[in-house]
């Protein structure tokens, strides 16, 4: 932890009164939190020239003032610069109480640095905002890839969904400026619904450490926070402007932010991105396009005991999807796999047709807070999140402009925390949230709904601490029970409701029958249990070892528990399992960090063992007159992971660095005893960077991305009978299975820096992603049986900062 | 305080408008598809003799039951026949004819009629994108067509249609599915025996 630089400042504004003036006011400073005296502290009164300096036991004395009202202002290395206002007709004991978490928390932020999200002995990263702003013209599953043993799950290049150590979707929690998306995650092609330009800084944490936010985060936690302002009097911000010619795109993002002394501020945010078709090395990824417009504006104070914060933040993205990855059956999958190039390509255009995302969220949060002496800080939240998805598919006749899925989820949420830290080495987190969410899938769309109506209610409290028990040793730990209702009304065709037994099990939810159809009214109830407990042991300075062992409980989302249908975009027909229950997982991770001069290295080993882990997998074929189709189901089996994050990086000089990280994770279905499904290969990323301050803050990367091919899958290829092009029936086995080749890109960063105007800085970046436009194709990308991933593709960034 | 009444208040006023909004606890209403094509219907007419007619029903659309398959005779070796394709979703009453729809984009659909190689059958197309929408465009539909039958033998006919397919590629229009592309709206299979 740095330890800042005392400033001091001090105003007093002198009302004369009397003529006496030889009163003086004595007393001691302390500690807001734990009353603790603060030795160094700078007291000094305005306008005169009068200071002093509180001693070993905190006391001060201030001599030589008259009869009259002065402004005081106390300063001390870790606090916060306090102003009070004291009325003097005689000589005054007055003690002060300073605040110091406010300031630390700013400058913490501003360096991006051991932000504490929860955790101390979870692992966690954090990627600052200077990485971040290279990703700006993409998406936060593109920057979080910088992070060891984060990957993603994508559908074509434009969604793409964060997967830590081999998890993702509903197991892993994305907290946006302190609220829980709820953005239909449940879905592999649902990607966060969130403007990466809005956060300052991003922190992963990997596991279910941090409790505060969620039981049920099997897999991890992204924690997004936007800027924090500081207590001063500024005006700041700053323009991205990013173009890229591989969609020929361009992108401009700008905020601003107005903060006062009183702790008042005011910001605003807002991103565009327009982008066409992409481009793998050979072809043109025909439909393709994507649209962004977000914006987002907050206002609040931040007082020395109390303060708020209202924030409101829309996201619209309108993205293309691969034309040729929409088929209409098996046997159009086949084609598509044995031919190897996408069946329709165009030429480039910014037009965007179905299949096509149209999705909207809106986040409103009311935040407020009032620290308590010798005690802690109280954090009431309240937030309202509405998300739209809107699925196009290909159709016929009228309803081609209509959606294919229309779903509109809102979620209310109530939390509150209170930070206990009265007591020094102890700090402790009791909370409770409460929250409701409904479903509304629009039925104009004139399909069956995939998910369901629902009304979804969630109750939980937690409590987490953590000890320093000695300076080398930390200790934390916690426990969290949650708490879910689901009411859902689902229709069931008649057919799938007798051929999945629903009948026997849960024929009285039945509500009501028709010839083809029947209504039915699941009220389901789980109760979650997680906890966690570790420790963080510091071996000497730079050197640090963390323990960890977590359990999260993850209810069963409602994709899982209802889908029954034909999903278009992937030509399979899904079918969730009212029978699931909830997956249990239990994860032991040990970190171990340290530095010998200019090297510096990481170990992150985990294990995560998970009960009932909910997987979907193939389950036989259906028949339709649209020809074959496989149905994938979803089921349980106990499964574990297991995996190593590596980093490396050695410093060679002032001016160069090489930098590295390696990820592994091993997934087993230990009922089966073979492979999980989808697990990230192993994969390495190498940055060799140069840098010079003197040159215009130069800044030069090479990097290589190398992931190796995954050898570890599980077969689920199977045998159909089908009509071949030339009218025959063929049998043929459909690998869907097999993993793509290894591969390995070169990547170029560069950026200089210019003094523009009085003190606004000008950055320009110039990077070539994929520079020897090598084809590929990546096994945890939905799109990989119909097409390359991208090909080359240079980019221009222009920052402002202001 | 003045913040925190501010705030209070405000939370008041959120979820005050919002519990507006949560009265729609009624039934949801029944989706009945209507692209859904329930039943697929090959009459085969022949210059003299019985109409065959194949037919596919799926009542069920995606559901778990498979199509009911039903052909109602044996071809006439050597016979022409002149075909017509009825597409339907039964699932409504009167059910809905779906081939109105393909009419309307008769630029976006071509039917592929295939005889495996052990049944001796040729097809050409009767009709054309100009039929239904007067648009001088010469390529093929396939609502309705031509079965020459051949010698004695039986095998498998198939039918599938193709919505977005390029018409344009080589072989397509010639009734060839093999550089059609597109998504497959209806592919379905009839074992057929000539006499």
């Amino acid at each position: 932890m740095n330890v800042f630089r005392l400033v001091i400042l001090l105003i007093f504004t002198v009302q004369l009164q009397a003529q006496t003036c030889d009163y003086s006011i004595t007393g001691v400073v302390r500690d807001f939190h734990d009353g603790s005296v603060l030795a160094n502290s700078t007291l000094s009164v305005n306008g005169y020239d009068i200071y002093a300096l509180s001693d070993f036991d905190g006391r001060y004395t201030l001599d030589g003032l008259c009869a009259g009202t002065y402004v005081i202002t106390i300063t001390h290395p870790e606090c916060e610069v306090a102003e009070f206002t004291v009325e003097v007709q005689r000589d005054l004991q007055r003690d002060f109480k300073l605040e110091h978490h406010t300031e630390e928390l700013n400058a913490v932020t501003v360096q991006g640095e051991n932000l504490n999200q929860g955790t101390i002995s979870g692992s966690q990263e954090v990627l600052k905002s200077e990485v971040l702003e290279q990703y700006s013209n993409a998406s936060l599953g593109d920057a979080l890839r910088e992070v060891p043993g984060v990957s993603s799950l994508n559908t074509g290049s434009t969604v793409v969904k964060p997967v830590i150590n081999g998890l993702h979707s509903s197991r892993v929690l994305i907290i946006n400026n302190g609220t829980r998306m709820e953005d239909q995650e449940w879905g592999v092609e649902h990607a966060p619904n969130l403007d990466i330009n809005a956060a300052e800084n991003v922190t992963v944490i990997k596991g279910a450490s941090a409790l505060r936010y969620g039981g049920d985060a099997v897999g991890g936690v992204i924690v997004t926070n936007a800027p924090k302002a500081p207590v001063k009097d500024t005006l700041y911000g700053k323009t991205i402007l990013s173009g890229a010619s591989n969609g020929r795109s361009v992108g401009l993002t700008t905020s601003l932010l107005k903060a006062y002394k009183s702790g008042f501020y005011v910001q605003g945010q807002g991103t565009a991105k327009y982008a066409g078709d992409l481009r793998a090395p050979d072809y043109v990824l025909s439909n393709t396009g994507l649209r962004e417009r977000d914006f987002s504006v907050g206002f609040g104070l931040n007082k020395f005991t109390y303060g708020f914060d209202a924030y409101y933040s829309f996201y619209n993205s309108e993205i293309g999807i691969l034309r040729a990855s929409h088929i209409g059956n098996l046997s159009d999958l086949i084609r598509a796999i044995n031919s190897g190039a996408p069946d329709y390509v165009q030429d480039f255009t910014y037009d965007i047709n179905a299949p096509k995302q149209d999705v909207s969220h809106h986040l409103a949060k009311l935040s407020f807070y009032k620290r308590f002496e010798n005690a802690g800080k109280l954090n009431l939240d309240y937030s309202f999140q509405q998300n739209n998805r809107k699925e196009f598919d290909i159709r016929r006749g009228d309803d081609s402009d209509k959606p294919s899925l229309d779903l509109r989820l809102t979620t209310h949420t109530l939390s509150s925390n209170f930070l206990y830290d009265a007591m020094a080495g102890v700090k402790a987190n009791f909370g409770a949230e409460v929250s409701y969410q409904e479903n509304f899938p629009d039925p104009n769309t004139g399909i069956r709904r995939l998910i369901p109506d629902y009304e979804m209610y969630t109750a939980g409290v937690y409590a987490t601490a953590d000890i320093d028990l000695s300076p080398d040793w930390r200790l934390d730990g916690g426990i969290r029970y949650d708490f879910m209702q689901v009411d859902a009304q689902k229709y069931y065709l008649n057919s799938s409701w007798e051929s999945r037994g629903y009948e026997e099990e849960f024929g009285d939810l039945v509500v009501s029958r028709s010839d083809s159809q029947l209504l039915v009214n699941p009220v389901f109830d789980y109760h979650n249990f997680s906890g966690t407990v570790g420790a963080r042991y510091r071996i000497k300075p730079n050197w640090d070892l963390k323990f960890n062992l977590s359990s999260a409980s993850r209810a069963p989302n409602p994709a899982e528990l209802f889908s029954d249908g034909l999903h278009h975009s992937a030509a399979i027909i899904e079918l969730g399992d009212l029978r699931l229950n909830q997956e249990q997982s239990y994860k032991a991770s040990v970190e171990f960090t340290g530095q010998i001069e200019g090297l510096s290295f990481g170990i992150n080993p985990y294990y995560n063992h998970i009960d009932d882990f909910i997987i979907m997998e193939p389950s036989g074929l259906q028949y339709t007159n649209r020809g074959a189709f496989p149905v994938y189901q979803y089921g349980q089996v106990d499964a574990r992971l297991l995996g190593v994050d590596l980093r490396a990086a050695y410093a060679f000089n002032e001016n160069f660095d090489l930098q590295t990280v390696f990820a592994y994770v091993n997934g087993q279905d230990l009922e089966r005893n073979r492979p999980l499904i989808d697990m990230p290969a192993p994969n390495i990323n190498t940055t060799l960077g140069f840098q010079k301050p003197e040159w215009n803050n130069l800044k030069l990367g090479l990097r290589n991305q190398s992931v190796l091919k995954q050898t570890r899958f599980p077969d689920n290829d199977f045998e159909v009978t089908y009509i071949n092009d030339a009218g025959e029936q063929t049998t043929e086995r459909v690998e869907v299975s097999r993993t793509p080749e290894a591969y390995s890109l070169f990547h170029l960063t560069s950026s200089v820096d210019f003094d523009v105007f009085k003190q606004s800085t000008l950055t320009v970046g110039f990077y070539v992603d994929n520079i020897l436009n090598t084809a590929y194709r990546d096994y945890l990308n939905r799109q990989r049986y119909f097409a390359d991933d991208l090909g080359r593709n240079f980019r221009i960034q222009l920052k402002l900062n202001y | 305080m003045k913040a925190t009444k501010l705030f209070a208040l405000a939370l008041v006023a959120v979820i005050g408008l919002n519990s507006c909004s949560s009265d729609d606890d009624n039934t949801p209403e029944e989706i009945n598809e209507e692209e859904v094509i329930t039943t697929i219907t090959v009459t085969l007419a022949p210059q003299t003799g019985e109409t065959v007619t194949l037919t596919s029903r799926d009542l069920d659309g995606d559901g778990p039951d498979a199509p009911v398959i039903s052909i109602s005779g044996a071809l006439q070796a050597g016979m022409l026949y002149n075909g017509s394709v009825l597409l339907e979703n039964e699932t409504e009453t009167p059910a809905e004819v779906i081939n109105e729809e393909i009419q309307e984009e008769a630029d976006e659909h071509q039917f592929f009629f295939q005889a495996s190689s052990d049944l001796n059958a040729d097809f050409t197309y009767t009709d054309s994108e100009n039929t239904y929408l007067n648009n001088g465009v010469s390529n093929p539909v396939g609502l309705t067509f031509n079965l020459q039958a051949g010698t004695a033998s039986s095998g498998t006919f198939t039918i599938t249609l193709r919505h977005e397919p390029s018409k344009d590629a080589e072989g397509v229009s010639e009734g060839d599915i093999t550089n059609a592309a597109g998504e497959t709206d209806v592919q379905e299979s009839f074992d057929v025996v000539i006499e």
